[in-house]
Protein backbone atom coordinates (compact mmCIF):
# COMPACT_ATOMS: atom_id res chain seq x y z
CA UNK A 1 0.00 0.00 0.00
CA UNK A 2 2.89 2.36 1.05
CA UNK A 3 4.47 1.52 -2.46
CA UNK A 4 2.40 4.38 -3.91
CA UNK A 5 4.26 7.96 -3.41
CA UNK A 6 0.73 9.65 -2.81
CA UNK A 7 -0.19 6.75 -0.43
CA UNK A 8 2.68 7.82 1.58
CA UNK A 9 2.39 11.41 1.51
CA UNK A 10 -1.47 11.48 2.69
CA UNK A 11 -0.45 8.97 5.22
CA UNK A 12 2.13 11.02 6.32
CA UNK A 13 0.08 14.03 6.11
CA UNK A 14 -2.51 12.70 8.08
CA UNK A 15 -0.20 11.74 10.88
CA UNK A 16 1.07 15.02 10.95
CA UNK A 17 -2.21 16.70 11.23
CA UNK A 18 -3.78 14.67 13.55
CA UNK A 19 -0.63 16.02 16.40
CA UNK A 20 -0.57 19.33 15.37
CA UNK A 21 -4.82 20.14 15.67
CA UNK A 22 -4.65 19.77 19.49
CA UNK A 23 -0.92 21.36 20.11
CA UNK A 24 -2.06 24.12 17.44
CA UNK A 25 -4.91 25.01 19.91
CA UNK A 26 -2.82 25.55 22.71
CA UNK A 27 -0.61 27.79 20.75
CA UNK A 28 -3.55 29.50 19.74
CA UNK A 29 -4.77 29.70 23.39
CA UNK A 30 -1.34 30.72 24.77
CA UNK A 31 -0.78 33.47 21.95
CA UNK A 32 2.41 31.68 20.45
CA UNK A 33 1.64 31.67 16.81
CA UNK A 34 5.00 33.72 16.71
CA UNK A 35 6.77 30.92 18.30
CA UNK A 36 5.92 28.63 15.92
CA UNK A 37 7.17 30.64 13.53
CA UNK A 38 10.53 30.91 14.89
CA UNK A 39 10.89 27.52 15.40
CA UNK A 40 9.84 26.45 11.60
CA UNK A 41 12.12 28.92 10.60
CA UNK A 42 15.18 27.42 12.58
CA UNK A 43 14.21 24.33 10.84
CA UNK A 44 15.91 25.43 7.81
CA UNK A 45 19.06 25.60 10.06
CA UNK A 46 18.67 21.80 10.85
CA UNK A 47 18.43 21.25 7.33
CA UNK A 48 21.88 22.80 6.83
CA UNK A 49 23.26 21.26 9.73
CA UNK A 50 21.87 17.72 9.21
CA UNK A 51 23.64 18.08 5.43
CA UNK A 52 26.86 18.99 7.12
CA UNK A 53 27.02 16.03 9.97
CA UNK A 54 25.18 13.82 7.86
CA UNK A 55 22.48 12.54 10.05
CA UNK A 56 18.59 12.16 9.49
CA UNK A 57 16.88 15.39 8.42
CA UNK A 58 13.82 14.93 11.27
CA UNK A 59 16.30 14.35 14.09
CA UNK A 60 18.65 16.95 13.19
CA UNK A 61 15.42 19.53 12.61
CA UNK A 62 13.86 18.19 15.94
CA UNK A 63 17.03 18.82 17.91
CA UNK A 64 17.72 22.21 16.29
CA UNK A 65 13.83 23.01 17.22
CA UNK A 66 14.24 22.02 21.01
CA UNK A 67 17.64 23.44 21.69
CA UNK A 68 15.82 26.94 20.00
CA UNK A 69 12.97 26.47 22.28
CA UNK A 70 14.86 26.30 25.57
CA UNK A 71 17.00 29.33 24.24
CA UNK A 72 13.96 31.16 23.92
CA UNK A 73 12.58 30.26 27.74
CA UNK A 74 16.02 31.03 29.34
CA UNK A 75 16.49 34.08 27.12
CA UNK A 76 12.80 35.23 27.99
CA UNK A 77 12.97 34.80 31.47
CA UNK A 78 15.95 36.97 32.28
CA UNK A 79 14.15 39.70 30.61
CA UNK A 80 16.81 41.38 28.41
CA UNK A 81 14.63 42.03 25.24
CA UNK A 82 10.59 42.52 24.91
CA UNK A 83 9.75 38.72 23.87
CA UNK A 84 8.55 39.49 20.58
CA UNK A 85 11.58 41.20 19.65
CA UNK A 86 13.93 38.10 20.68
CA UNK A 87 11.07 35.91 18.86
CA UNK A 88 12.07 37.84 15.12
CA UNK A 89 15.72 38.15 15.99
CA UNK A 90 16.36 34.25 16.70
CA UNK A 91 13.44 33.79 13.65
CA UNK A 92 15.01 35.37 10.85
CA UNK A 93 18.95 35.19 12.16
CA UNK A 94 17.67 31.02 11.99
CA UNK A 95 16.58 31.08 8.76
CA UNK A 96 18.87 33.49 7.16
CA UNK A 97 22.01 31.12 9.35
CA UNK A 98 20.32 28.05 7.57
CA UNK A 99 19.94 29.63 4.35
CA UNK A 100 23.74 30.61 4.25
CA UNK A 101 24.86 27.19 5.76
CA UNK A 102 22.92 25.85 2.49
CA UNK A 103 24.80 28.06 -0.23
CA UNK A 104 28.05 27.23 1.24
CA UNK A 105 28.32 23.36 0.89
CA UNK A 106 28.19 23.70 -2.58
CA UNK A 107 28.91 20.12 -2.94
CA UNK A 108 24.90 19.00 -2.02
CA UNK A 109 21.98 20.46 -4.63
CA UNK A 110 19.03 21.18 -2.46
CA UNK A 111 15.39 21.24 -3.35
CA UNK A 112 15.05 24.83 -1.48
CA UNK A 113 11.73 25.34 -2.71
CA UNK A 114 10.63 21.37 -1.26
CA UNK A 115 12.52 22.52 2.13
CA UNK A 116 9.96 25.68 2.52
CA UNK A 117 6.76 24.79 0.56
CA UNK A 118 7.36 20.87 1.56
CA UNK A 119 7.31 17.87 -1.38
CA UNK A 120 5.21 15.34 -0.76
CA UNK A 121 7.08 13.28 -3.83
CA UNK A 122 10.17 13.10 -1.12
CA UNK A 123 8.30 11.34 2.04
CA UNK A 124 9.62 7.83 2.56
CA UNK A 125 8.72 4.93 4.96
CA UNK A 126 11.34 5.94 7.39
CA UNK A 127 9.29 9.92 7.77
CA UNK A 128 6.06 7.68 7.95
CA UNK A 129 7.31 5.85 10.27
CA UNK A 130 9.33 8.58 12.36
CA UNK A 131 6.34 11.05 12.35
CA UNK A 132 4.16 7.95 13.78
CA UNK A 133 6.86 7.52 16.53
CA UNK A 134 7.46 11.34 16.99
CA UNK A 135 3.28 12.01 16.59
CA UNK A 136 2.72 9.00 19.12
CA UNK A 137 4.94 10.31 21.59
CA UNK A 138 3.58 13.74 21.71
CA UNK A 139 0.15 13.08 21.97
CA UNK A 140 1.19 10.74 24.98
CA UNK A 141 2.61 13.55 26.64
CA UNK A 142 -0.15 15.87 26.21
CA UNK A 143 -2.93 13.80 27.32
CA UNK A 144 -0.57 13.44 30.35
CA UNK A 145 0.16 17.31 30.92
CA UNK A 146 -3.15 18.09 29.86
CA UNK A 147 -4.43 19.50 32.76
CA UNK A 148 -1.66 21.68 33.98
CA UNK A 149 -0.99 22.78 30.51
CA UNK A 150 -4.37 23.83 30.26
CA UNK A 151 -4.67 25.34 33.55
CA UNK A 152 -1.42 27.46 33.45
CA UNK A 153 -2.75 28.64 30.02
CA UNK A 154 -6.08 29.75 31.41
CA UNK A 155 -3.64 31.39 34.46
CA UNK A 156 -0.73 30.84 35.09
CA UNK A 157 -0.39 32.38 38.47
CA UNK A 158 -3.53 30.21 39.48
CA UNK A 159 -1.79 27.07 37.67
CA UNK A 160 1.23 27.97 39.96
CA UNK A 161 0.15 28.99 43.29
CA UNK A 162 -2.04 25.76 43.31
CA UNK A 163 1.11 23.79 42.74
CA UNK A 164 0.76 23.00 38.75
CA UNK A 165 4.31 24.06 37.57
CA UNK A 166 3.41 26.10 35.06
CA UNK A 167 7.03 27.23 34.07
CA UNK A 168 7.61 23.08 33.67
CA UNK A 169 4.95 23.05 31.75
CA UNK A 170 5.53 25.36 29.30
CA UNK A 171 8.88 24.42 28.17
CA UNK A 172 7.65 20.78 27.89
CA UNK A 173 5.10 22.14 25.81
CA UNK A 174 7.40 24.11 23.89
CA UNK A 175 9.38 21.20 23.32
CA UNK A 176 6.37 18.86 21.95
CA UNK A 177 5.72 21.91 19.51
CA UNK A 178 9.36 21.78 17.91
CA UNK A 179 8.88 17.70 17.65
CA UNK A 180 5.70 18.23 15.66
CA UNK A 181 7.41 20.85 13.30
CA UNK A 182 10.36 18.48 12.73
CA UNK A 183 7.98 15.95 11.60
CA UNK A 184 6.12 18.12 9.75
CA UNK A 185 8.57 19.60 7.46
CA UNK A 186 8.74 17.44 4.62
CA UNK A 187 4.80 17.57 4.53
CA UNK A 188 4.09 21.58 4.89
CA UNK A 189 7.28 22.54 4.48
CA UNK A 190 9.24 25.39 7.02
CA UNK A 191 7.43 28.14 5.84
CA UNK A 192 3.69 27.07 6.71
CA UNK A 193 4.27 24.49 9.17
CA UNK A 194 2.75 27.27 11.58
CA UNK A 195 -0.23 28.00 9.50
CA UNK A 196 -1.09 23.55 10.17
CA UNK A 197 -0.85 24.50 13.38
CA UNK A 198 -2.94 27.12 13.40
CA UNK A 199 -5.92 27.11 11.05
CA UNK A 200 -7.13 23.95 11.73
CA UNK A 201 -7.65 25.04 15.25
CA UNK A 202 -9.01 28.16 14.40
CA UNK A 203 -11.47 26.57 12.10
CA UNK A 204 -12.25 24.28 15.42
CA UNK A 205 -13.03 27.16 17.49
CA UNK A 206 -16.34 27.91 16.03
CA UNK A 207 -17.62 24.92 16.58
CA UNK A 208 -16.57 23.94 19.91
CA UNK A 209 -17.93 24.28 23.07
CA UNK A 210 -14.84 23.19 25.60
CA UNK A 211 -11.68 23.10 25.18
CA UNK A 212 -10.83 19.29 24.50
CA UNK A 213 -13.47 19.43 22.03
CA UNK A 214 -11.88 21.95 20.16
CA UNK A 215 -8.78 20.06 20.05
CA UNK A 216 -10.27 16.59 18.76
CA UNK A 217 -12.13 19.03 16.07
CA UNK A 218 -8.83 20.77 15.26
CA UNK A 219 -7.02 17.06 14.56
CA UNK A 220 -9.60 16.54 12.05
CA UNK A 221 -10.02 19.45 10.36
CA UNK A 222 -6.18 19.02 9.96
CA UNK A 223 -6.47 15.78 8.74
CA UNK A 224 -9.17 17.12 6.12
CA UNK A 225 -7.28 19.75 5.03
CA UNK A 226 -4.63 17.33 4.24
CA UNK A 227 -6.77 15.08 2.51
CA UNK A 228 -7.87 18.11 0.38
CA UNK A 229 -4.87 20.12 0.02
CA UNK A 230 -3.04 16.92 -1.72
CA UNK A 231 -5.49 15.81 -4.06
CA UNK A 232 -5.58 19.32 -4.93
CA UNK A 233 -1.62 18.68 -5.04
CA UNK A 234 -1.37 15.61 -6.94
CA UNK A 235 -4.68 16.74 -9.49
CA UNK A 236 -3.39 20.46 -10.51
CA UNK A 237 0.57 20.45 -10.09
CA UNK A 238 0.59 22.53 -7.06
CA UNK A 239 3.74 22.69 -4.60
CA UNK A 240 1.46 20.60 -1.41
CA UNK A 241 2.70 22.51 1.61
CA UNK A 242 0.42 25.64 0.00
CA UNK A 243 -2.07 23.36 -1.24
CA UNK A 244 -2.65 22.16 2.32
CA UNK A 245 -3.12 25.32 4.15
CA UNK A 246 -5.32 26.77 1.23
CA UNK A 247 -7.70 23.84 2.09
CA UNK A 248 -7.46 24.76 5.68
CA UNK A 249 -8.36 28.41 4.88
CA UNK A 250 -11.43 26.70 2.95
CA UNK A 251 -12.19 24.94 6.20
CA UNK A 252 -11.79 28.15 8.54
CA UNK A 253 -14.27 30.59 6.31
CA UNK A 254 -16.51 27.67 6.33
CA UNK A 255 -16.72 27.62 10.11
CA UNK A 256 -17.29 31.22 10.07
CA UNK A 257 -20.38 30.96 8.23
CA UNK A 258 -23.31 31.40 10.98
CA UNK A 259 -25.14 28.08 9.70
CA UNK A 260 -27.32 27.97 12.67
CA UNK A 261 -28.46 31.29 11.68
CA UNK A 262 -29.16 30.70 7.93
CA UNK A 263 -31.02 27.68 8.57
CA UNK A 264 -33.65 29.46 10.74
CA UNK A 265 -33.74 31.90 8.46
CA UNK A 266 -34.21 29.72 5.23
CA UNK A 267 -37.23 27.89 7.56
CA UNK A 268 -39.17 30.97 8.37
CA UNK A 269 -38.45 32.50 4.92
CA UNK A 270 -40.30 29.04 3.54
CA UNK A 271 -42.62 29.61 6.12
CA UNK A 272 -43.64 32.93 4.99
CA UNK B 1 8.96 20.67 54.83
CA UNK B 2 7.28 20.59 58.21
CA UNK B 3 6.75 23.77 60.09
CA UNK B 4 6.24 25.24 63.43
CA UNK B 5 3.16 25.34 65.46
CA UNK B 6 1.36 23.35 62.21
CA UNK B 7 1.89 26.10 60.34
CA UNK B 8 0.35 26.31 56.90
CA UNK B 9 2.70 28.66 55.29
CA UNK B 10 5.36 31.33 56.42
CA UNK B 11 7.18 34.29 55.40
CA UNK B 12 10.08 35.23 57.49
CA UNK B 13 11.32 38.87 56.68
CA UNK B 14 10.61 38.29 52.75
CA UNK B 15 10.38 40.69 49.65
CA UNK B 16 10.95 41.03 45.85
CA UNK B 17 12.72 43.71 44.41
CA UNK B 18 12.03 44.41 40.50
CA UNK B 19 14.94 46.09 38.92
CA UNK B 20 16.12 49.04 41.79
CA UNK B 21 12.61 49.27 43.84
CA UNK B 22 11.12 46.81 45.79
CA UNK B 23 7.77 46.42 45.99
CA UNK B 24 7.60 44.75 48.80
CA UNK B 25 9.90 44.34 51.92
CA UNK B 26 10.27 42.55 55.43
CA UNK B 27 7.20 40.34 55.86
CA UNK B 28 6.86 38.18 58.24
CA UNK B 29 3.24 36.23 58.19
CA UNK B 30 2.57 32.77 58.96
CA UNK B 31 -1.33 31.26 58.07
CA UNK B 32 -2.14 27.90 60.58
CA UNK B 33 -5.29 26.29 59.86
CA UNK B 34 -8.75 27.31 60.98
CA UNK B 35 -6.80 31.48 61.01
CA UNK B 36 -8.29 34.15 58.87
CA UNK B 37 -5.01 36.82 58.36
CA UNK B 38 -6.00 39.57 56.35
CA UNK B 39 -3.83 42.08 54.37
CA UNK B 40 -4.73 45.49 53.99
CA UNK B 41 -3.27 48.35 52.43
CA UNK B 42 -3.30 51.11 49.49
CA UNK B 43 -2.76 50.49 45.92
CA UNK B 44 0.83 48.82 44.91
CA UNK B 45 1.57 48.26 48.24
CA UNK B 46 2.32 44.37 48.03
CA UNK B 47 -0.40 43.19 48.65
CA UNK B 48 -1.04 41.16 46.04
CA UNK B 49 3.30 40.35 45.61
CA UNK B 50 2.98 39.38 49.04
CA UNK B 51 0.33 36.81 48.76
CA UNK B 52 1.84 35.70 45.76
CA UNK B 53 5.45 34.72 47.51
CA UNK B 54 3.19 33.00 50.22
CA UNK B 55 1.97 30.95 47.49
CA UNK B 56 5.64 30.46 45.69
CA UNK B 57 4.38 32.23 42.48
CA UNK B 58 7.01 34.67 43.35
CA UNK B 59 10.29 33.79 45.11
CA UNK B 60 10.97 36.43 47.42
CA UNK B 61 14.42 38.41 46.45
CA UNK B 62 15.40 38.41 50.01
CA UNK B 63 14.14 36.42 53.41
CA UNK B 64 12.32 33.19 52.90
CA UNK B 65 8.67 31.98 51.81
CA UNK B 66 7.80 28.45 53.05
CA UNK B 67 5.00 26.37 52.68
CA UNK B 68 3.94 23.06 54.46
CA UNK B 69 4.18 19.60 52.66
CA UNK B 70 1.93 18.71 50.31
CA UNK B 71 0.09 21.38 51.34
CA UNK B 72 -3.32 22.08 48.81
CA UNK B 73 -4.41 25.69 47.80
CA UNK B 74 -7.71 27.12 46.60
CA UNK B 75 -6.45 30.52 45.00
CA UNK B 76 -8.45 33.27 43.79
CA UNK B 77 -6.15 35.80 41.64
CA UNK B 78 -7.19 38.91 41.29
CA UNK B 79 -7.34 39.09 37.78
CA UNK B 80 -8.53 36.21 35.41
CA UNK B 81 -8.92 37.19 31.73
CA UNK B 82 -10.44 34.38 29.25
CA UNK B 83 -9.74 34.96 25.55
CA UNK B 84 -12.40 34.60 23.05
CA UNK B 85 -10.32 32.27 21.04
CA UNK B 86 -10.39 29.67 24.51
CA UNK B 87 -14.10 27.89 24.55
CA UNK B 88 -14.30 27.67 28.36
CA UNK B 89 -17.50 26.74 30.30
CA UNK B 90 -18.14 27.61 33.96
CA UNK B 91 -18.57 23.91 34.18
CA UNK B 92 -15.08 23.41 32.67
CA UNK B 93 -13.39 25.78 34.55
CA UNK B 94 -14.68 24.39 37.91
CA UNK B 95 -12.39 21.16 36.89
CA UNK B 96 -9.62 23.65 36.09
CA UNK B 97 -6.93 21.78 38.06
CA UNK B 98 -8.38 18.75 39.53
CA UNK B 99 -10.82 16.58 38.90
CA UNK B 100 -14.29 17.23 40.97
CA UNK B 101 -17.73 15.24 40.55
CA UNK B 102 -20.95 16.92 39.26
CA UNK B 103 -22.37 17.16 42.86
CA UNK B 104 -18.96 18.80 44.10
CA UNK B 105 -19.34 21.51 41.49
CA UNK B 106 -22.91 22.23 42.07
CA UNK B 107 -22.25 22.36 45.80
CA UNK B 108 -19.95 25.06 45.33
CA UNK B 109 -21.73 26.93 43.18
CA UNK B 110 -24.46 26.79 45.64
CA UNK B 111 -22.56 28.41 48.06
CA UNK B 112 -21.17 31.08 46.02
CA UNK B 113 -24.60 32.09 44.56
CA UNK B 114 -23.53 30.98 41.36
CA UNK B 115 -25.44 27.90 40.26
CA UNK B 116 -27.51 29.45 37.52
CA UNK B 117 -24.09 30.41 35.83
CA UNK B 118 -22.77 26.63 35.33
CA UNK B 119 -23.62 25.88 31.52
CA UNK B 120 -22.15 29.88 30.66
CA UNK B 121 -19.25 30.82 28.78
CA UNK B 122 -16.67 32.18 31.35
CA UNK B 123 -15.75 35.32 29.08
CA UNK B 124 -19.99 35.71 29.38
CA UNK B 125 -19.41 36.47 32.90
CA UNK B 126 -20.03 39.90 34.70
CA UNK B 127 -16.81 41.30 37.35
CA UNK B 128 -19.27 39.66 40.16
CA UNK B 129 -20.26 36.85 39.01
CA UNK B 130 -16.94 35.90 37.83
CA UNK B 131 -15.80 36.29 41.44
CA UNK B 132 -18.58 34.01 42.75
CA UNK B 133 -17.60 31.04 40.20
CA UNK B 134 -14.05 31.79 41.20
CA UNK B 135 -14.33 31.56 44.95
CA UNK B 136 -16.56 28.25 44.28
CA UNK B 137 -13.73 26.85 42.60
CA UNK B 138 -11.56 27.87 45.08
CA UNK B 139 -13.66 25.90 47.48
CA UNK B 140 -14.70 23.18 46.16
CA UNK B 141 -11.20 21.66 45.95
CA UNK B 142 -11.38 21.42 49.47
CA UNK B 143 -7.96 23.13 50.17
CA UNK B 144 -5.82 23.30 53.61
CA UNK B 145 -5.08 26.86 52.54
CA UNK B 146 -7.61 29.20 50.81
CA UNK B 147 -5.97 32.74 49.29
CA UNK B 148 -8.49 35.16 47.93
CA UNK B 149 -6.83 37.95 46.16
CA UNK B 150 -10.10 40.78 46.31
CA UNK B 151 -12.64 37.97 46.52
CA UNK B 152 -14.99 40.53 46.24
CA UNK B 153 -14.19 43.14 43.79
CA UNK B 154 -17.40 44.08 41.41
CA UNK B 155 -19.70 42.21 43.79
CA UNK B 156 -22.78 44.44 44.49
CA UNK B 157 -23.28 45.06 48.14
CA UNK B 158 -25.74 42.39 49.11
CA UNK B 159 -23.55 39.82 47.88
CA UNK B 160 -20.62 41.12 49.59
CA UNK B 161 -21.82 40.69 52.69
CA UNK B 162 -23.20 37.00 51.55
CA UNK B 163 -19.89 35.98 50.31
CA UNK B 164 -18.20 37.54 54.00
CA UNK B 165 -20.09 35.31 55.92
CA UNK B 166 -19.81 32.26 53.35
CA UNK B 167 -15.77 32.69 53.86
CA UNK B 168 -16.56 32.81 57.63
CA UNK B 169 -18.35 29.98 57.41
CA UNK B 170 -15.60 27.89 55.28
CA UNK B 171 -13.29 28.68 57.89
CA UNK B 172 -15.17 26.69 60.28
CA UNK B 173 -16.43 24.00 58.43
CA UNK B 174 -12.99 23.14 56.12
CA UNK B 175 -11.03 24.04 58.98
CA UNK B 176 -8.43 25.57 56.20
CA UNK B 177 -6.18 28.86 56.62
CA UNK B 178 -7.44 31.97 54.53
CA UNK B 179 -5.64 34.28 53.23
CA UNK B 180 -7.21 37.17 52.28
CA UNK B 181 -6.45 40.97 50.24
CA UNK B 182 -8.88 43.56 50.67
CA UNK B 183 -7.61 46.85 48.67
CA UNK B 184 -10.17 48.48 51.57
CA UNK B 185 -8.57 49.96 54.32
CA UNK B 186 -11.95 49.91 56.11
CA UNK B 187 -13.50 47.02 55.85
CA UNK B 188 -12.33 43.93 56.75
CA UNK B 189 -13.98 40.86 58.20
CA UNK B 190 -14.90 40.65 62.06
CA UNK B 191 -13.42 37.60 61.82
CA UNK B 192 -10.04 37.86 60.35
CA UNK B 193 -8.16 36.69 63.44
CA UNK B 194 -5.08 38.88 62.12
CA UNK B 195 -4.99 41.92 60.08
CA UNK B 196 -1.56 43.06 58.77
CA UNK B 197 -1.46 46.49 57.25
CA UNK B 198 1.23 46.98 54.16
CA UNK B 199 2.79 49.89 52.39
CA UNK B 200 5.73 48.82 50.84
CA UNK B 201 6.76 46.64 54.40
CA UNK B 202 4.22 45.58 57.04
CA UNK B 203 3.34 48.89 58.45
CA UNK B 204 1.11 47.39 61.72
CA UNK B 205 -0.75 44.31 62.69
CA UNK B 206 -3.09 42.79 65.03
CA UNK B 207 -6.26 42.14 65.58
CA UNK B 208 -9.66 44.13 64.14
CA UNK B 209 -10.26 46.47 67.24
CA UNK B 210 -14.12 46.29 67.12
CA UNK B 211 -15.12 50.25 67.16
CA UNK B 212 -18.73 49.25 65.35
CA UNK B 213 -20.25 51.45 68.56
CA UNK B 214 -17.56 54.66 67.97
CA UNK B 215 -19.17 57.43 67.06
CA UNK B 216 -16.51 57.98 63.92
CA UNK B 217 -17.05 54.76 63.07
CA UNK B 218 -21.09 55.37 62.90
CA UNK B 219 -20.91 58.50 60.97
CA UNK B 220 -18.50 56.96 58.69
CA UNK B 221 -20.30 53.86 57.40
CA UNK B 222 -23.98 54.31 58.98
CA UNK B 223 -25.45 51.18 56.93
CA UNK B 224 -23.03 48.94 56.94
CA UNK B 225 -22.33 48.93 60.47
CA UNK B 226 -22.83 45.63 62.34
CA UNK B 227 -23.64 43.44 59.43
CA UNK B 228 -20.60 41.03 60.00
CA UNK B 229 -18.17 43.42 58.93
CA UNK B 230 -15.91 45.61 61.77
CA UNK B 231 -13.56 48.29 60.99
CA UNK B 232 -10.09 47.99 61.33
CA UNK B 233 -8.43 51.39 63.37
CA UNK B 234 -5.16 52.11 63.40
CA UNK B 235 -3.05 55.14 63.12
CA UNK B 236 0.40 56.07 61.65
CA UNK B 237 3.59 57.49 62.95
CA UNK B 238 4.87 58.41 59.92
CA UNK B 239 2.85 59.66 56.25
CA UNK B 240 4.08 58.05 52.91
CA UNK B 241 4.57 61.40 50.38
CA UNK B 242 3.80 61.14 47.00
CA UNK B 243 7.80 60.49 45.87
CA UNK B 244 7.59 57.34 47.83
CA UNK B 245 9.69 59.05 51.03
CA UNK B 246 8.77 58.76 54.29
CA UNK B 247 7.86 61.04 56.54
CA UNK B 248 8.15 60.46 60.10
CA UNK B 249 6.34 62.01 63.06
CA UNK B 250 9.69 63.57 64.08
CA UNK B 251 9.51 65.28 60.44
CA UNK B 252 12.60 63.54 59.50
CA UNK B 253 13.02 62.30 56.03
CA UNK B 254 13.83 58.57 54.96
CA UNK B 255 13.44 56.69 51.40
CA UNK B 256 11.76 53.38 53.12
CA UNK B 257 11.30 52.14 56.20
CA UNK B 258 11.59 48.36 56.42
CA UNK B 259 10.53 46.72 59.19
CA UNK B 260 7.09 47.24 61.19
CA UNK B 261 6.36 49.96 63.10
CA UNK B 262 4.91 48.62 66.24
CA UNK B 263 4.74 50.16 69.83
CA UNK B 264 4.86 53.62 68.09
CA UNK B 265 3.15 56.98 69.00
CA UNK B 266 0.82 57.27 66.41
CA UNK B 267 -0.05 60.31 65.02
CA UNK B 268 -0.89 61.24 61.48
CA UNK B 269 -0.46 64.68 60.57
CA UNK B 270 -2.47 66.47 58.72
CA UNK B 271 -5.53 64.09 59.17
CA UNK B 272 -8.37 65.29 61.53
CA UNK B 273 -9.66 61.73 62.05
CA UNK B 274 -7.95 58.72 62.64
CA UNK B 275 -11.02 56.19 61.05
CA UNK B 276 -10.87 55.79 57.59
CA UNK B 277 -6.78 57.34 57.04
CA UNK B 278 -4.14 55.50 56.71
Amino acid sequence: MLDDFFTRALVAGIGVAIVAGPLGCFVIWRRMAYFGDTLSHAALLGVALSLLFDVNTTLAVGGTSIILAVLLVSLRRSETLSSDALLGLLSHSALALGLVCLAFMTWVRVDLLGLLFGDILAVTRLDIAMIYAGGALVLTVLVLIWRRLFAATVNPDLAGGEGLQPERMELVFMILTAIVIAISLKIVGALLITALLIIPAAAARRVSSSPEQMAILAAFAGAASVVGGLYTSLNYDTPSGPSIVVAALVLFVISLVPWGRLVTRMRTGSQE
Amino acid sequence: MVLENNRLVELDRAGVRRGTSWLVRGVDLSVSPGEIVTLIGPNGSGKSTTAKMTLGILKPTEGSSRRKTGLSVGYVPQKLAIDWTLPLSVRRFMRLTNALSDEECSIALEQTGASRLIGLEMRTLSGGELQRVMLARAIARRPDLLVLDEPVQGVDYAGEIAIYNLISEIRNTLGCGILMISHDLHVVMAAADQVICLNGHVCCRGTPSDVSKDDNYQALFGARAGVGLAVYEHHHDHVHLPDGTVKHADGSLCTDCPGEHQGHDHDNPGVSTGVGNA
